[in-house]
């Protein structure tokens, strides 16, 4: 595939431009007569808004109006939609609460935006929000999930009695409870996963501009799929139609899920540009984030999990209940359901499987897809069962896995899943090598000696990417497919150009998707570019997300790129007068086989331009595109193991060792898949042992509202990965890959929780493990 | 962030006299507390004096043991100072170990002792080392200096301009930082000179630094990392927050001091 093809590891095109802060962000965006926002929030967290009296800030200097949400909904825009609909157990439906871009009757969370400021400057778009009066009518509030289902709770919607959003099972509860009944040994266990905020490095930011003489939109964005946030502020929100509105999501600083959904704070602006008549922008504070952009996680689940005499998993029964949030944020229920409960049968072939989720509203931040997306719920509950297990049964954690894997693919589990491939013992042996599992006691007795406490844990994750056939999501619940498409331009001078409606936040398609190019077609790869993120330049695409970019988008451009290549033979064929089954294409020339005859590719596309001498009938040009939409998911799985020693004195954990074996299939640029697991493993490793969202339970006021409170983890927090990497190639897609960038913030947080409670000795412990949190765990009393 | 007047002082004098012309002025050295603050909106002093070009409070002098660190001087400079290093080894360890390198450079600690933040490191190393807080006007000692969470014996336009000690026979810094911010969760500064031993504890008390009577007596009885071990820490005093709570923080007060000991050798 040569040096720049499939494979190779080539440096980032991208990355002169960032690292040297040439970078094109929204906020780095000017339009003239450009004014800027500043959204009024609310400081409850939960309250009636008796009235707005916005004639002071409108008096201050700079001001060009203040707008509230009574405004806008005279204006006909509509509320927010979560896209995803799950039907409870009984049949009914989802219960959506109404969710204002404005809130102007009620506030459900701190932060809820009432009103937009538009200013000469950012200053004083600041200095008449704290102007503008409000009477709120303060009302009891409630955060945490389980509270927020007991009677007598704070009521959040009128639409959902008992803030029950939905009771949605998967799986045969009568199949699991028998199997139960009759096991040799249950394991019970209680899981908390921990609510996170995203914190890309970026945070949210849009720019709405309104030509009066085009009766046009444009809207610069910070989104990880501009195309579906045109979708949805045309068809729902009632922006603008699709054809007078062009979403721009240039240049983005991480997104990590916080930047898929649509937020008030663009469709605001759109509406305040045609209101005020000038270009609004706005740029989201560090504090701003952390209120506003949808949080991540935040399940409480009770578990049983079923083994008979000889250690066989026969059941598995998963009670959950999981925090959405104020609103349903556009694709919230899809996460704790099937992104979720769909991979509760992780590695293993278990028999019977019953999973019943609960969602409720509470006074918090909406919950959304983060990084992983369902799928690190699953891998945290199942592998910190599975682990306590091994211990309760007494055997080995390796063991009881290895006995229990999926051993023979196709594999249809009980909750929906059909694995095509994997090779997961590849995994577990490559990481127990590389960990030296085998001379883990030896250490642990050095540690002793120098009065550390050392402990060893494993997880074995499985998740479901590529996401997704769009038949499947669509039977159920999804209101969008999730295909993706492609165009490949060759120009008159055999430059590439190819337009995808992938959106790279970070991933390095720029790099990838040309090489992919390159390889194909032995061109340079300063001779492809990667054009995405304008809906007026790409046609419709769904997006990144779901590490679905390499298996979904790039089999679009191989979809796309057959066609190209088809053509360009055919012209090579009548070009050098010979049969186009013949040709070839090789180091950038097409060839007939088995001879020293050849066109360059260059003269080629200049020939199917000039039409001088084409083919009869053949159209001029050279562009493709294509529409690929997979068959399945993806199955990336893996084995990582953390080992810990822990200072017994103080609670403080260091990881001496993380290992990570992770079977992606087959790996465009090996540098990249690198980076993205270690971006990833810093994730979960800060969801294990740093990040937690801490609202004050009875005020619901945001306690770690900035860095000076919420631990994101620093570069002397982690230890070197040791990486490897095993390959199934996926089966269901022409490249055989499976997708990566989730995978690390996916199975990291239960190997280290596992390697904590070993350390320990016991499993009374919540994530993160915070020095405090693991100090207490030590001490006789607990 | 509010507008505010910025003002450029030339001397000591001159800020004094810039300070006056408001109610609202405030001094601003190398602002990473002050500006942070004023940018999310919870300071908004009509007027800032600039106190970073007065070439007077800055610098450091070492004659034989008596260490005078000009106010000005910011944490990067007292970390890589060898005159300080040959005699109190501690507080350049203290120093360096201060927020980033960003915040090294531009922080002072003049400015960062004038603050008092109940969570920041030399506080507890000027009450330890029983220094002397020299202002435009006065010279006060460590122990009439702090007076609770950001609360000194400072008058509102007294500028620090030094300050000094003699340095002890051993001295040891440890600190157990936040996890988040990084700021000392809890720091304890121990000194000895001759028979006498100050222990000043940071991060961990609820009305900013103190010193610890039962630690100082026990380290004066047996000058050994395992002396705290035996000494009572009484929670009750100290701070709790979400990343500690005070039964944790009496905990690492003990293992600090043990450590700053240690360190001190």
């Amino acid at each position: 595939m040569g040096v720049e093809g499939i494979g190779a590891r080539v440096a980032r095109k991208e990355d002169k431009r960032f690292l040297t802060g040439k970078g094109r962000y929204t906020d780095d965006m000017v339009a003239p007569g450009m004014k800027y926002a500043c959204f009024v929030r609310s400081p409850h967290a939960h309250a009636r808004i008796r009235s707005i009296d916005v004639a002071a800030a409108k008096a201050m200097p700079g001001v060009i109006d203040v707008l509230d949400g009574k405004q806008l909904q005279a204006d006909g825009i509509g509320n927010l939609i979560c896209g995803w609909m799950i039907h409870s157990k009984d049949g009914s439906p989802m219960k959506m609460g109404a969710w204002r871009p404005l809130a102007h009757e009620t506030v459900r969370y701190v932060g809820d935006a009432i009103a937009i400021v538009v200013a000469d400057s950012s200053g004083e778009a600041r200095d008449a929000a704290e102007a503008v009066v409000i009477d709120f009518e303060e009302l009891p509030a409630v955060t945490e999930p389980l509270p927020a289902l007991e009677g007598g709770a704070p009521q959040l919607h009128p639409e959902a009695p008992g803030n029950l959003i939905f009771d949605w099972q998967i799986g045969d509860p009568e199949a699991t409870d028998r199997a139960i009944a009759a096991a040799a040994h249950v394991t019970e266990i209680e899981i908390i996963n921990n609510r996170l905020a995203p914190n890309p490095m970026e945070p949210r930011a849009t720019l709405g501009i309104y030509d009066a003489a085009e009766d046009h939109y444009t809207c610069y964005t910070t989104s990880q799929n501009p195309h579906v946030a045109r979708l949805v502020m045309s068809a729902f929100y009632n922006v603008a139609p699709e054809n007078k509105l062009r979403v721009i999501a240039p240049d983005v600083g991480g997104g990590f899920g916080s930047k898929i959904y649509i937020y008030p704070e663009e469709i605001v602006c759109l509406w305040a540009s045609k209101k005020t008549g000038v270009p609004v922008k706005w740029t989201s504070d560090r504090t701003e984030a952390f209120l506003t952009d949808a949080h991540g996680r935040d399940h409480v689940s009770k578990v049983k999990m079923a083994f008979d005499a000889d250690h066989r998993v026969t059941a598995l029964k998963v009670d959950t209940v999981a925090n959405l949030g104020a609103y349903m944020s556009l694709f919230s229920s899809a996460v704790p359901t099937y992104l979720y409960a769909t991979l509760l049968s992780g590695q293993y072939a278990i028999p019977a499987i019953h999973a019943n989720v609960r969602t409720v509203y509470t006074n918090t931040v909406p919950v959304d897809a983060y990084r992983g997306a369902g799928r690190p719920e699953a891998t945290y509950l199942l592998e910190r069962t599975m682990e306590t297990a091994a211990r309760e049964l007494g055997v080995s954690p390796a063991e009881l896995r290895r006995k229990n894997f999926i051993r023979s693919f196709p594999y249809q589990t009980p909750v929906i899943m059909n694995y095509d491939a994997g090779d997961y013992e590849a995994s577990l042996n490559a990481a127990m090598q590389a960990a030296d599992w085998a001379g883990f006691e030896g250490r642990r007795s050095a540690s002793a000696a120098k009065g550390k406490k050392r402990g060893i844990g494993m997880s074995c994750y499985i998740e479901a990417c590529g996401i997704a056939p769009s038949a499947a999501v669509g039977s159920l619940g999804a209101g969008v497919g999730l295909w993706e498409s492609a165009e490949v331009r060759v120009n008159a001078v055999g430059t590439i150009e190819v337009l995808t409606g992938s959106h790279s936040h970070g991933q390095g398609h720029e790099t990838t998707f040309a090489q992919l190019v390159a390889g194909r077609l032995g061109v340079p790869l300063e001779s492809i570019n990667i054009v995405h993120g304008d809906t007026d330049k790409v046609q419709m695409g769904m997006g990144t997300y779901g590490s679905r970019s390499g298996a979904v988008g790039m089999s679009a451009v191989v979809k796309a790129l057959d066609k190209v290549e088809a053509k360009a033979k055919k012209i090579a064929a009548h070009m050098m007068e010979a049969d186009e089954q013949d040709i070839v294409i090789e180091n950038g020339e097409l060839k007939i086989a088995g001879t020293d005859k050849t066109v360059p590719w260059f003269q080629v596309a200049l020939a199917a331009y000039t039409a001088h001498n084409l083919p009869a009938g053949m159209e001029p040009g050279l562009k493709e595109t294509a529409f690929y939409d997979p068959s399945n998911f993806t199955f990336p799985a893996g084995c990582y193991i953390a080992e810990v020693e822990i200072d017994p004195e103080t609670g403080k954990t260091e990881i001496v060792q993380f290992v990570a074996a992770d079977d992606f299939g087959n790996i465009i640029n090996p540098m990249i898949v690198e980076g993205q697991v270690h971006g990833g493993l810093a994730q979960g490793i800060g969801q294990a042992l740093l990040e937690n969202v801490h609202y004050d339970p009875q005020t619901g006021q945001l306690l770690t509202a900035s860095f000076m409170d919420y631990a994101m983890p620093r570069a002397d927090d982690l230890p070197s990965f040791t990486l490897s990497h095993q390959n199934t190639p996926c089966p269901g897609n022409p490249l055989g890959i499976k997708g990566c960038g989730e995978a690390g913030a996916i199975g990291s947080p239960p190997a280290l929780i596992n390697a904590i409670t070993d350390a320990i000795g016991h499993n009374r412990l919540t994530m993160p493990a915070t020095p405090m949190k693991v100090w207490q765990a030590l001490q006789p009393a607990h | 962030m509010y507008a505010t007047s910025y003002h450029r002082a030339s001397s000591v004098e001159d800020a004094v006299r810039l300070h006056g012309h408001s109610e609202e002025s405030k001094y601003v050295s190398g602002g990473m507390t002050l500006i942070a603050t004023m940018k999310q909106r919870l300071a908004s002093p009509s007027d800032l004096v600039d106190l970073r070009h007065i070439g007077s409070m800055k610098g450091i002098s070492v004659d034989g043991r008596r260490v005078t660190i000009g106010a000005g001087t910011p944490h990067a400079e007292v970390a890589a100072s060898q005159a300080i290093m040959a005699v109190c080894p501690a507080l350049c360890h203290l120093a360096s170990h201060i927020g980033d390198p960003h915040v090294r450079h531009m922080g002072t600690i003049g400015g960062s002792v004038a603050n008092n933040d109940p969570a920041a490191d030399y506080p507890s190393a000027v009450l330890a080392l029983d220094a002397t807080v020299v202002t435009d006007r006065r010279s006060i000692p460590a122990d009439g200096f702090f007076a609770g969470l950001f609360e000194t014996a400072l008058a509102e336009d007294e500028i620090i301009t030094a300050i000094a000690f003699d340095a002890p026979d051993k001295a040891g810094y440890a600190k157990f930082a936040n996890p988040a911010s990084r700021y000392a969760m809890t720091g304890v500064f121990v000194a000895k000179t001759g028979g006498t031993v100050r222990v000043a504890v940071t991060g961990a008390g609820s009305d900013g630094v103190f010193r610890h009577a039962g630690l100082e007596q026990a380290l004066q009885g047996n000058w050994s990392p395992d002396a705290p071990g035996s000494v009572m820490v009484d929670p009750s005093g100290l701070m709790a927050d979400m990343h500690a709570d005070a039964q944790y923080r009496a905990n690492l007060v003990k293992v600090m001091a043990k450590r700053a000991v240690m360190a001190a050798g």
